[in-house]
This record gives structure tokens, sequence and C-alpha cells, in this order.
């Protein structure tokens, strides 16, 4: 399955080519207690990287840190050839256009249509009305839209209410709504968290195949195992804020990590 | 029986803080009464002189409804103070709200002002703005809107403002992740998750406006209570109760309108 889906593996934390994300010494303390404690690691162009660790390892921190959603208490980032942490407010703002997210919860607006929310994220790149919603947007954003929801597969379900929709569906739309931004990296948060198990690997499937096709480089947060296992070219562990785990998934199986989840679970 | 069956007391035990508390309630109850409500032989002298051959009730009815082409007239001017000024009053309260919201006004000092407008507009009564509002633009109709602008303002800004609060988070993250700015936030996300609140909050708002609108003419403040005032000082009791039951026509059926709306919309 893995060489079906990453036809393209890279070298797991090669250091031949400029790094996509760079991060070096990276702290966050949150009321008195560090929850990264000076994180360094980098990934290369077009990998997709697994980040794992028990609940509360600061794995989601870490995300928001990057994009700083959360600010960061120390240290640097370097992401897609920027200073993430001297980046002004308009600056970041440009920034976090071209890094895609997909949450856990998928954070669509539920009232509105899924062609609306995918709309949403030409955000990055237009603001005003004709970015808000499906009725007010141009026609080359909305057959852009619609080919997003296409390559998701949603295309028959463009005027549907998002919360009309399953929890499987929503999350492709999200995914829909992140290939609008055109990003440049994807950072995901748990996308098969909130799904059954085989929608959970369909999600992850589809997501891994777009990151391919695209060429794009991914930071993925996963608490299956076998989906860490099949969609990711290297595998990063958290552990009380520090990396703990760092190997090429070619050099992983399942009871080292369900070890290292045990392990750091109980500590 | 073992301890295992023991059922929780009946009642939860109260310290002494708490009957403090409950003592201090009832006796400003009591004394709130004592001091201000109408004794009863009071009431039955006065119910007595109201259904009396020469009393007010008997002076009502039936009602007068000869003068009824002016009145309508009066009372369509009521209903458009109350639209004109009730619409102005929730598009105003709209940018107070955003002000006044923790997660979307831009500094704490704006939300702390924003909130304290709104409160200043609710806390003043509608009659009080009217009377401001006649000294500012004179008698009339136009008072009367100024009046109900502002106390929608305050009644709107608030619940607009909680609407708001209690939006998830979530939508609103990803957009600002996804680089949107602050208005594309607000009205791509939290605009469209608050729509049933808003619908609610301007419908209870148009009918507490024509509630309203009637008493603003007893003011000055144009609108059907000018009628109603000059029935009452002219001794036209009669006339004043077919405006009355006028009054309570166009309330009622305002308010079965936004009641329709209501369950068709949300």
């Amino acid at each position: 399955m893995n060489a079906l889906i990453l036809p393209s593996r890279a070298l797991a934390g090669s250091t031949l080519v400029e790094p996509v994300l760079a991060v070096a010494g990276l702290t966050k303390v949150f009321s008195g207690r560090e929850i990264l404690q000076g994180l360094d690691f980098a990934l290369s162009p077009g990998q997709s990287t697994a980040l794992i660790g028990a609940n509360g390892s600061g794995k989601s921190t870490l995300l928001r840190c990057l994009v700083r959603l959360v600010e960061p208490t120390s240290g640097r980032i370097a992401m897609l050839g920027q200073d993430v942490i001297t980046l002004r407010p308009h600056e970041l703002r440009r920034f976090r256009a071209r890094v895609g997210i997909v949450w856990q919860r998928y954070n669509l607006v539920p009232r509105l249509s899924a062609l609306s929310n995918v709309i949403h994220g030409v955000q990055a790149r237009m603001s005003g009305p004709r970015a808000w919603f499906q009725s007010l947007a141009p026609a080359d954003v909305r057959a852009e839209a619609m080919t997003c929801l296409a390559r998701v597969g949603l295309a028959d379900r463009a005027s549907a209410r998002v919360d009309s929709l399953s929890g499987g569906q929503q999350q492709r739309v999200a995914i829909a709504r992140m290939l609008m931004q055109r990003p440049a990296f994807i950072l995901a948060d748990e996308p098969d968290a909130s799904l059954d198990p085989q929608t959970g690997q369909e999600v992850m499937e589809l997501l891994l195949g777009l990151v391919r096709q695209d060429e794009l480089s991914l930071l993925v947060i996963s608490h299956r195992l076998e989906h860490t296992l099949a969609y990711s070219d290297r595998i990063l562990g958290l552990a009380n804020g520090r990396i703990a785990l760092d190997l090429p998934t070619v050099q992983a199986n399942a009871a080292a990590l369900r070890r290292f989840f045990d392990h750091e679970g109980a500590a | 029986m073992t301890d295992a069956t023991l059922s929780p007391p009946r009642f939860r035990h109260l310290g002494l803080p708490s009957y403090v508390v409950l003592l201090v309630v009832l006796a400003l109850v009591v004394s709130s009464v004592a001091a201000t409500a109408p004794s009863a032989d009071k009431l039955v002298r006065g119910i007595t002189r109201l259904f009396a051959p020469s009393g007010l009730f008997t002076q009502m009815v039936p009602p007068d409804f000869s003068r009824i082409e002016p009145i309508s007239w009066k009372l369509l001017e009521t209903l458009q103070m109350a639209v004109a000024g009730c619409f102005l009053g929730l598009i105003f309260a709209v940018p107070f709200a955003i002000l006044a919201t923790d997660r979307l006004s831009p500094h704490p000092v704006v939300r702390s002002i924003a909130r304290a407008v709104i409160a200043l507009f609710r806390t003043v009564p509608d009659l009080v703005w009217a009377i401001i509002f006649i000294i500012i633009v004179g008698l009339g109709p136009a008072a009367g809107v100024m009046a109900i602008m502002v106390d929608k303002i305050g009644f709107a800004g608030r619940f607009f403002a909680e609407a708001m609060e209690e939006t998830d988070p979530g939508p609103q993250d990803a957009l600002r992740a996804i680089g949107a700015s602050r208005l594309g936030v607000i009205v791509s996300s939290v605009f469209p998750a608050c729509l049933p609140s808003f619908t609610a909050t301007s419908l209870f708002a148009l009918e507490k406006s024509v509630r309203g609108s009637a008493a603003l003419g007893l003011v000055g403040a144009g609108g059907i209570g000018v009628d109603l005032k000059v029935a009452f000082d002219l001794f036209n009791y009669d006339e004043a109760l077919a405006i009355i039951l006028l009054m309570l026509a166009l309330v009622i059926t305002v308010e079965q309108g936004s009641g329709w709306i209501r369950r068709k919309l949300i």
C-alpha cells in the first residue's frame, strides 16, 4: 500500500536540500509549565512527516506555534524561507496563506454550503465580499472551488449545507478549502481522529494523494499507528515537550511505535 | 437497612450566611410592598369608582370609532416610527456588538467603551431618550425614531454581542489561519453562525419598538400616543378605548407576523 500511495518517498531527514521547515530551540511556556522544551528539527521539502506522542506531549501546541496561532515563548522558526517569529501582522497574514491546515474538527462554517466554505480558502489571497460567499464570488474563483471539490470527490454536493454532510465528507470539504489556498506546506492536526477507521483511512489516502500530486510538504499528527506507518516518510516522536524519536518510516514498525506510546504515555 | 441504601438528605443544609441573605431578601420584599403597594380598601374603593355610572369604565364602553380614519393614519405613523427606529438601531447595534465581543474587539479598552455605551443605551428608558431627542430635534416622529434607535442599539447590541461570544471559535481560527482579514472572519464565519440568533433578536426588537412607539407620543415624540393623551385630557374616554384597541390590534398583528417569520427562518 505504501508504494502505491507514496510513489516519491523522499529521503527522511535529508540535509541535502534547503529545509522547508527549520525549528531551533523552540519553547512554549503556559502558566509556568514548559510545554515545548527547546525543540530542534528540520524537514525536507516534499516529505510527509508524522508527529506522534501521547496526549499532552505538546503536538498541537507545536503545530499552532509554527504559524503563530499560539505565540512561542522563545526559539526560531524558519518556514518556506521566512523567519516566522519576526513577521509583522500583515506579513504573518501573507505567510499563513501559504500554509494549509487540516483540523481535527473540520472547523467549517456550519450554516454555509460546501462551495462557500471552499471559497473561503481564497481569502488567503483575496479579501472583500467576493471571497465571503459563493453567491458573490467571481466566476474564476467559483470554477477553482468546484475543481477543488471535484478533487476530493464532492463536486455533486457543492450546494449542500456542510452541517448536513457526514464527518468524512466535512473533512473532505475542509481539505478542498485548504487546496483553495494553494498552499506550499500542510499541517494536519489529527485529520482522522473524529472519523471511523474506514473513513479515516480514506481521508488520509486522499490527503497524501493530493500532497504527492502537488508536491507539497506535510506535517501530520496522528494517533493511529497504522496511518503513521502508511502515510509518512519520517516519524518524529514528541515526549514531555522534547523530540524523543526521529527515524525514517521505513525503519519503524508498529511494535516499536506502540512501545514509544506506552512508555511516554505512562511517563 | 445498610448504609449503602441510605438516600441523601432531601434538602441541602444551609449555613448561617445563606439564612442571613434569605432574611435580607424577605425584609426587602415586605418593606417594598408595605411602602408602595396600594392598600386593600384603597383598591376596593378604586374598583367601585371605576364601574360606577359616571366611572371611567362606563364612559369608555362602548368605544368610539368615529375618528377611525385619522387614528389609522396615526397608527401607520406609529408603525413607521417603529420600523425606521428599529432598522437604524439594528444596523448600528452590529458594530457596537462586534467591538464589545471579547474575541472580535481590537483592544480591551475599545471593548470596555463599547460595552459601557451599550449599557448606557439599554439602561436609560426610551421615554427618557424621547424627551432628550425632543429637546434636540423638536416635537414629532423624528424624536421618536431617534429614541427607538438608541434603545434598540442597547437592546440588540447586548444580544448580538452575546450571540457572537457563544459561537464556536473553530471556524474563526481556521479562517484566521488561512490569512483572512478580521472583517473576513466576522462576515464569512461569525455572521452565518449567528444568523438564527440575530433574526430572533431583530424580530423581538421590532415587537418591542412597536409597543414602545405607541407610548412615545405621550411625551410628544409622534405617533398614536399623542392622540391617546389628547383623548384622555379631553375626557373622551370612549375614543381613548378605541385607540387602545387599535394599538392592541397593531401589536398583536406585528407579534403574530414576527412569530411566523421566526418559525419559518429559524
